[in-house]
């Protein structure tokens, strides 16, 4: 690994000046794009909050308001790494059982071992990271497309989910590890929820803006950030101008996989006992909320901020229709319909966005 | 023996349900250590029967990871073991793929088949391959109307619409005016069956959700929508275990007054009866689908008996509330209730 590594490294030294001009480029090109991707999400955003609000009644409440943000949360915490994947270039279809495969290590590390379950969270952050890394890894190794790495992950996941919940357990959901010890502390990081004023905020929201503000401080702060936009734009290029692509692509799936530790503690707290069929399909939400936020199909650009309006669409939509009493024969054609006028909203205003600019 | 006897009565009224359709229990009739010492032995490994070692194969149209599934599973392994009989099992929740599953038993010439008709239609062809390739099969869970029709020996299940009957009548019993069914698989006839069933019995005002079997959080937060849209709705009927400790969660941060009953059980439904958050609970006792299944297809093979007269086998409804659910906890962790 770490010879694969050496070549890129090396040359990084000494073109430092031209590695230096081509990531000012970057920088400056992102930055001219960087307002467009919010932009025309947020327009789609409003357009979406402003129909709820006149065609469903309780949507405005404070209450309902909440409960539409959870469900962004739980969507947007992923959302937010696999947008930046996707910056980065590269797709990750595990990430939907992933988040169950880390609430399952945890549980079943606890409750086997009669460990405190904080120590099932720890053993469970570092196994869901090597995960994340094995993806990179067999990704940057091999020169597979990420479709296809990431596809058979996804399979080996659901099968080593079911597999060992059904070895350990002897049924297909976990124990329930409530009255062990760590647990309330535990469920008070990941599940608890504050009230503030007479409106109830769930946990997940805290690490939901937490995520998106450390990933668009990363994206437009750092030279990491740099490197996300350049080996999505051109890994090539990138490469030919010291961006260490392999680290930065690695580093991408183990950010995903970090979120999709915080998701599967969440479902795991959240719910004691976990199912181990759960979270297949997923994947694509966290897809589409960040394709719905302008993060391009093809690498290269977007923004984390997108992402979060992305799954915040998402929420709005898939609750709005609750909230408005509508058939719910016709949930999914709503739902397929709301996304993709949010979608083409959002297209029709970058685009007159940039030529205006 | 006296204890022995006295947790008996205890468990008398649910022992009497399982035993009295259990055919391999007739003989038995006590109580939870019996019941348990019995597992074990089963567990153990030692066939009651000299018969032949016949293999008998069940495809159902499960997914990966049912929880339901997996106790019909156990219940099937338990009497195969008893029986002497090589148990193997497939299950794909596509119809057609359910069917080649079907097929490659059939071409392995198994002695014996369990099906389940979740779409009879895609089914219908490859039973009838069975029949003439000479191998008995035996229909489970749903598929009541098609099993006979397409020369299946009986039909082992729950009629999903009694099933929901019994709901809508427990709720009528319990004065509830408004209920919410809440589906977690779109499309699933069963599922339609059993809110249908409800809406038919039940006097007040029945309505369907459908949310996202798949993912808890967007199930939690869909019902939480639903009671904050509707405060008046006054109970929530959830089609699968899993999903009624969810509902007690949206219902409490949707601060709704609302009583969460639930389709089967499992151990976390047994604990919540238990505490009250949960109302009732309607089993179709999915143990009883496997091991009963795998039982008769050995007694035809055996004594050419047939239990039903062609008409199905009922294995449920049975209503469950908190005065049974404490001696049913032990058995839901145990996988088998």
């Amino acid at each position: 690994m770490s010879h694969t590594d050496a070549p890129p490294l090396g040359p990084a030294g000494p073109p430092a000046k031209s590695a230096g001009d081509e990531r000012l480029l970057h920088r400056s090109l992102a930055r001219r794009l960087m307002g467009r991707p919010e932009l025309g999400s947020v327009v789609g955003a409003a357009a979406v909050f402003v129909f709820f609000s006149i065609v469903a009644e309780p949507f405005l409440r404070a209450s309902s308001l909440s409960t539409v943000l959870y469900a962004s949360s739980t969507i947007g915490i992923m959302a937010v790494p696999v947008a930046l994947l996707m910056i980065g270039g590269e797709f990750d279809l595990s990430a939907g059982v992933m988040v169950v495969s880390s609430a399952l290590i945890s549980s079943m590390f606890s409750y086997q071992m009669t460990a405190d379950t904080w120590v099932g969270v720890g053993v469970s952050l570092l196994v869901t990271l090597a995960i994340g890394a094995f993806n990179g890894l067999l990704l940057t190794r091999t020169k597979l497309p990420s479709f296809i790495i990431t596809l058979g992950t996804f399979f080996m996941l659901t099968g080593l989910n079911l597999g060992f919940t059904k070895l350990i357990d002897g049924t297909v959901s976990t124990k329930s590890i409530a009255d062990m010890e760590g647990f309330e502390s535990a469920r008070k990081v990941f599940a608890s929820h504050l009230t503030i004023g007479s409106v109830d905020i769930q946990i997940t929201i805290l690490w939901w803006l937490v995520l998106v503000a450390v990933a668009t401080w990363v994206l437009l702060r750092t030279r990491v950030g740099n490197w996300i936009f350049a080996v999505g734009g051109n890994a090539d290029a990138a490469r030919a101008v010291g961006v260490p692509v392999t680290k930065t692509k690695i580093g991408l799936y183990m950010g995903v996989a970090f979120a999709a530790w915080v998701s599967g503690q969440h479902l795991l707290f959240s719910y004691d006992a976990i199912q181990s069929g759960d979270g297949v399909g997923n994947e694509f939400l966290y897809i589409i909320a960040a394709a719905v936020g302008g993060c391009l199909m093809t690498g290269g650009f977007g923004s984390a901020i997108g992402a979060a309006v992305g799954a915040f669409i998402f929420g709005m939509a898939s609750k709005g229709i609750v909230y408005a009493q509508w058939n719910p024969d016709w949930y999914k054609f709503f739902l397929g319909a709301m996304l993709l006028l949010a979608t083409l909203l959002n297209a029709w205003v970058r685009k007159r966005a940039e030529e205006k600019a | 023996m006296a204890r022995v006897r006295r947790r008996g009565r205890l468990v008398g009224a649910v022992l009497a349900a399982v035993l009295g359709v259990s055919l391999a229990g007739c003989s038995s009739t006590g109580g939870l250590r019996a019941e348990q010492e019995r597992a074990a032995k089963s567990a153990g490994g030692k066939a009651a029967v000299n018969t032949p070692r016949w293999t008998f194969a069940m495809v159902t149209h499960s997914g990966d990871g049912d929880t339901f599934w997996d106790i019909v599973q156990n219940g099937a392994q338990q009497a195969a073991v008893k029986d002497n009989i090589k148990f193997v099992y497939g299950h794909d929740k596509e119809a057609q793929r359910q069917s080649q599953l079907v097929q490659s038993y059939i071409d392995q010439k198994v002695d014996g088949l369990i099906v389940s008709l979740a779409k009879p239609s895609a089914m219908k062809d490859v039973i009838a391959k069975a029949e003439k390739a000479g191998i008995p099969v035996i229909t489970v869970n749903s598929g009541a109307e098609a099993s006979k029709a397409f020369g299946a020996l009986s039909h082992i299940g729950q009629d999903e619409t009694v099933a929901g009957e019994a709901v809508g009548e427990e709720l009528n019993k319990r004065g509830r005016k408004k209920a919410l069914c809440v589906l977690h698989e779109q499309g699933n006839v069963g599922h339609e069956q059993r809110c249908d069933g409800a809406e038919k019995t039940f006097k007040g005002d029945l309505q369907k959700l459908y949310v996202e079997g798949t993912n808890m959080p967007d199930v939690q937060s869909s019902i939480e929508s639903k009671l904050q849209a509707d405060s008046s709705i006054d109970a929530v009927v959830t089609l699968g275990a899993p999903f009624a400790p969810t509902a007690v969660k949206a219902k409490e941060q949707a601060g709704s007054k609302a009583e969460i009953d639930t389709f089967d059980l499992n151990a976390q439904v047994a604990t919540g009866l238990k505490d009250g958050s949960l109302g009732f609970a309607v089993d179709q006792q999915p143990y009883l689908q496997g091991y009963e299944a795998v039982d008769l297809l050995w007694l035809y093979k055996y004594n050419s008996d047939v239990l039903g007269g062609g008409k199905p086998v009922l294995t449920g409804p049975q209503v469950i509330t908190k005065k049974d659910a404490a001696a049913l906890q032990d058995y839901t962790k145990r996988g088998t209730r």
